[in-house]
Formats: C-alpha cells, structure tokens, sequence
C-alpha cells in the first residue's frame, strides 16, 4: 500500500498502534512456531545423542526397545536409551510412498478429466466429490477401513495358505499395508486434485489453441501441452500430499495392524497384505508412556523426524507454487 | 491460487469459455487413436470411482448410522457396562466437540484474520512478511500429532499449567484448553489462506476511496474492507472448524482417553473446560475394533452424528459461495 495514500490529517497514532499490534499477533505466530521447533528438538535430543546415527538403523524390535526405555524411566537413574527405528521408517516409506504412487496417477487422471474431457453435468457432481472426500476426518476413514476394508482382505484376498506360509512370524488378519495404502491414497487425493486442476486451469489457452491447430487431438494436446506445463503444479500438489501422508497417525494407526514388523517386498506380493506401523502411529499408540523421561525423549525424537521430513516437503511445495506463480502459470 | 490446505470453493464458472479449445466441428474423433480412446476411458472410470466411493461412504454411514443410533445416546453420557446396551451413550462427546470447536474457532478466526490483514494491507518489513508467509505454510505442513506432542509441554509448564488439571501437583497437561489452543493452529492456516485471498480480491480503488474521504487505513480495513471479504472469512472459518472438529491425534493426546467430562474445581464453567473430557473423533477412535471400548455399533452412530456435521459445514460453505457470486463479491 502506498504511503501518499494515507491522510494528511486525523487520529494517525490508532492507525499507527493498530499496525504495531497486528505486527506482534504476526511475531508471536512466529515465534510460536519456533518455539515448537526448538522445543521438540531439545526435548529429543536425549535420544539422539544416545544412540546416533543407529537411530535410523535397523535392529532388535522396537516394541522391545520402547519397553525397555518406558521401564527404565520408571525405575529412575539409568536411563535406557537404546532405539532403532528403521522398521517404523521402512513402514512409512513403503505406505507412504504407495499411497503417494496410487494418488498421483489417479489425481492426475480426474483433474485432466475435470478441468477437460469431463461434460458438464459430471464436472458439477465431481468437483463437491472431491471436496468432500477431503474433509471427511481421518477417524472415520479408520473406522470404515476397521469395519470394511481390513476385514474384507482378511476374510477374502489372503488365502488361507498364504496365511500358513508366514504363521510362524506374523499373523496376516486383513491390517494390512494394502490397507493402508488403499485409504490413504483416497485420504490424500482429492488435495492433489484442487492442486493439479489449479494448474490445469491456468495453461495458457493459446499454447492448446496452436497445438489442436496443427491437428493434435484434445487427448494428445493436454497430455503434451497442458500437464507438463502444468507440472509446478503437479510437483506442488504431490508434495504436499507427501507431507500430509507422512503426519497421518489416526487412519494409519487402526487399519495398518499397529505392529512394528517390516514388511519385506523381497518375499513376494504377500507383503502388502503384512501387518506394519508407521511413526506416526508409533506416537498415538505410546502416547501414555509419556511420563516416562526417556520414553518421552524417544516419543519427541520420532515427532521431530516427523516434524523435519513433512516441512522439507511443504516448503518444497511452498517454492514449487512460487515458481509456477513465477511463470505466470497461474491465473 | 488456492489454498495449499483448503480444497477449493466450487469452481464459480466451469473454466472460463476462452480456455476451452474449440470442440466439436474442428476435431474429428478420426484422429483419436485407440490408446487415446482408453485413456479417456480411464478417465471415466477414475471419475466415475470417486463418486462411488464417496456415495458408498455417505449410503453405508447412513446405513448404519440409522440402524444404530438411538436419539437416547445423544443425551446420555457413556457409562461403563459389560454390553453395548449398558454403556449409554455418547453426549459428553456430542458436547466435547461443540466445545472444542467453539473455542478452536474463537481463538483461530481473530488470529488469522488479523494476520492476513497484516499480510495484505501492511506487510512491512518485507522480509518479515515473507517468514510470516512461510510460517503459516509450515503450520499448515505440521503433522497434528506433533503439534499434540507440543501442546503436552506447553500446557504442562508452570505458566500455563493452571489451565489444565492438577493431581497432587503432577500437571498433565489435558484439558480443553489444551485442545482447543492447539486444534486453533490445524484452522489458523485455513482462515489466513481464505481471508487473504478475500482481501487481495478487491480492487485497490475500493482502498483509495475510503482513503479519499479520509478514512485511516484501519477504519478502511475494519469498514471496508473486511465486511467486503466477509464471505470468504466466514469460509475460512468453517473450513477451519471442519478440520477441528474432524482432528484425533490432538483430541487423543491433549483431552484424554476418558469418555465423560472430568471437571476440575468448582468454577462453572472453568472447571469443565480445565478438566479432560472427549470428543466424536475420541469417541470413534476408542469405539471402533481398535480402540480400548470396542463397541463398534456405537461408532458407527457417533461417526454419523460426526459426519453429518462436515456435511453440514460442507453445505455452508456452498451456500455462502452462492451468495457471493450472486452478489458479485466472489472475484474468481
């Protein structure tokens, strides 16, 4: 806002305070935020000063470690430390990394139909579709897959040898990554759909003029005009889905069997009907062990691995979308 | 461009006409080949699989919800008992989400409006307006298990300790306050994103008239300018309120595994909001298989009272667009 524009005359000092007011409500958001980031990483540190690196390693079980560090804070002095969370973090990645696959190609293809092959009528029935696949709260998507999904795969998908085979190591009961996976990836969809159709919508009509003026069909035109420079947006839209299915610990923790057990894709297509735990959840579900000082260390530990990896992809977002905004891509 | 974290409001027009490339008489379907042909069928199904999927969730939570709930389990508390039939019902929930969505809301939509105000109209230094940017970008990238997590020091510190329940000195750090301060940051990036989409909306010659008159700029933003974005505010809002009322890890974490409210003191109403109590999501988490109570009948009457609301927030937000756009004052 220009300067000249303001008033020569009148009461300036409650203009001038009302200033200095919203710029502290501003300070203080942001001071909160670093107080939350530097309050989970010293309330972690403890953790990851003990073990290191091996943090993220593989190693022993980590329902047993978790119970070690839990009794040792009840007991006092000796705090145990010792943790190793590669099971929960190959977990995360494996559901996180297929629910993110599934939604990207399936995004994809509702957006371009939304924004162009899509008539009408089914553009006006898919776009509160859409919405309201997004706002519906992640507990009732984990009670669905509790009362649904899960029992369906486990009644119905894995056969009954393929339940012996693994009998021995772990019982596969319909939680599942498939589960997981499955509603995840309806979970975070919709988000990249509002992103990609942003972009979709704000290609430059010219560049789609001139490529069906030589002839290109509409398929063939959106594909190799519209989505790639649409692609900020693609980009955008798909991280922030990252960063929204790696802090989703409700869903996660009800429909993914809630066992820290490493599904290994190594043993053929049965893992995805294996039982795991993301992070996350790992949180939800110790929460009450909370109490306990190297429990809590450990709990803060996994919150600012969390905390870290879902930030670096929604500022990746955040700059993705500059760039589009950069290239005039957007309307 | 939209919000990051909210979906979108209805497209107001369907793509503008000039967007779309000329159909019909230029093209001929000749030039599609057959890998053309099913992609689009692809399309199709994708489309048509959404729907269904979320016809399915709405028809099977009818369904049951239907079957199941009584309208005696939204007035009695849960109790404990052996069977579904004795342990009550779920009012404490019912009234454990008002509350926490009240009190969300009433601490996110003052902070977010002032801050988009600040972004829009003010916004210097610059460089301070760029980190307040990215700072709502970060809250709304925050995992609400970690925020939870957070909420445990904050409200557990002495400071802040007295609003939450004490037992013998130890500070847990549960209560509605908790909840509720925190949940206010899963809504605040919704409400800024909304209503500074809003305020960037109107022209600047709406600005330079009221300062032409000799409005401060305060006046011009408390006069003008926010009653003009009102219904983009009122959206903000209630996508914010959607995402409080629909959050669990938070509930879980900050308000406690409890089922009923367990007020603390004797002041009304501190003692209720000081003390844990729960909520819908709380009730569904611990209702379903899962969850510690495994009464999953009674989740599903509580998962549709749940989303009966978020259809409900859906549909207003709807309406407020339709409004605006007949009133001219939705811009895109």
């Amino acid at each position: 806002m220009e300067e000249e524009y303001l008033p020569e005359y009148g009461p300036k000092w409650s203009d001038q305070r009302a200033e200095r007011m919203l710029g502290a409500l501003v300070c203080f958001v942001v001071g909160l935020l670093l107080a939350l980031i530097v309050t989970v990483f010293v309330k972690a540190w403890p953790s990851f000063a003990h073990n290191g690196l091996a943090w993220f390693g593989a190693g022993g079980s980590v329902e047993e470690q978790l119970n070690q560090i839990y009794l040792s804070g009840l007991e006092g002095a000796n705090y145990v430390y010792t943790f190793h969370a590669w099971t929960l973090i190959w977990s995360t990645l494996l559901i996180t990394g297929g629910a993110v696959l599934l939604a990207l190609v399936s995004a994809l293809f509702v957006s371009v139909f939304i924004v162009e092959f899509a008539p009408v009528w089914m553009r006006d029935i898919l776009q509160p579709v859409v919405r309201f696949l997004a706002s519906v709260p992640s507990v009732i998507y984990g009670l669905l897959g509790v009362l649904v999904i899960v029992p369906f795969i486990g009644n119905h998908l894995v056969t009954e040898p393929q339940k012996a085979s693994v009998a021995g190591v772990i019982s596969l009961s319909g939680y599942s990554l498939l589960a997981g996976v499955l509603i995840l990836t309806v979970m975070i969809a919709p988000l990249m759909v509002s992103i990609f159709s942003d972009g979709l919508r704000a290609v430059r009509p010219g560049w789609l003029e001139g490529s069906l003026a030589l002839g290109v069909n509409r398929w063939r035109t959106t594909w190799k005009i519209a989505v790639r420079s649409a692609r900020p947006a693609i980009v955008a839209g798909t991280v922030l889905a990252v960063a929204r299915a790696i802090g989703e610990a409700v869903m996660l923790g009800m429909v993914s069997g809630s066992v820290a057990f490493a599904p290994n894709p190594a043993d053929g297509l049965i893992f995805i009907y294996e039982p795991s735990r993301p992070l996350a959840p790992t949180i939800v579900k110790n929460i009450d062990s909370l109490g306990s000082a190297p429990s809590n260390a450990t709990l803060f530990a996994i919150a600012a691995v969390l905390l870290l990896s879902a930030a670096f992809f929604s500022m990746a977002g955040w700059v993705a979308r500059r760039a589009m905004r950069k290239y005039g891509a957007t309307a | 461009m939209e919000s990051s974290v909210a979906m979108p409001p209805p497209s107001p027009s369907p793509a503008p006409a000039a967007q779309k490339p000329p159909t019909g008489a230029v093209e001929g379907s000749a030039t599609w080949q057959l890998s053309d042909r099913i992609g689009l069928a692809f399309c199709w199904g994708l489309g048509l699989l959404f729907c269904a999927i979320a016809v399915a969730i709405v028809v099977y939570l009818l369904i049951q919800g239907l079957t199941y709930l009584k309208p005696s389990m939204l007035v009695t508390p849960a109790e404990a008992g052996f069977s579904q039939s004795q342990t009550g019902g779920f009012s404490d929930a019912l009234i454990g989400t008002l509350i926490v969505g009240t009190m969300g809301i009433a601490i996110a939509l003052p902070v977010g409006v002032g801050i988009a105000v600040w972004l829009v109209e003010y916004g210097r230094p610059a460089g301070l307006a760029r980190i307040t940017e990215s700072t709502i970008e970060a809250i709304a990238g925050i995992p609400s298990i970690v925020l939870a997590l957070f909420g445990t020091v904050i409200f557990s510190s002495t400071a802040l300790g007295f609003l939450s329940r004490t037992t013998e000195g130890i500070v847990f750090g549960r209560s509605f306050f908790a909840a509720a301060t925190m949940l206010s940051l899963v809504a605040l990036p919704l409400v800024v994103a909304s209503t500074r989409e809003g305020l960037s909306a109107i022209p600047q010659h709406v600005r330079e008239a009221s300062y032409a008159v000799g409005k401060t700029k305060i006046a011009t933003v408390r006069r003008i300018l926010l009653p003009t974005a009102r219904p983009q505010v009122a959206t903000g809002a209630m996508l914010g309120l959607g995402r409080i009322i629909g959050d669990t890890a938070i509930i879980v974490v900050l308000l406690g595994a409890t089922q009923n409210f367990a007020p603390v003191g004797s002041t009304f109403p501190l003692n209720y909001l000081r003390g844990a109590g729960t909520t819908l999501t709380n009730f569904v988490y611990e209702a379903s298989p899962t969850g510690n109570l495994n009464q999953p009948q009674k989740a599903y009457a509580a998962a549709f009272v749940l989303l009966l609301m978020v259809l409900a927030l859906n549909a207003a937000v709807d309406v407020v667009h339709r409004r605006a756009r007949k009133a001219g004052t939705w811009s895109h």
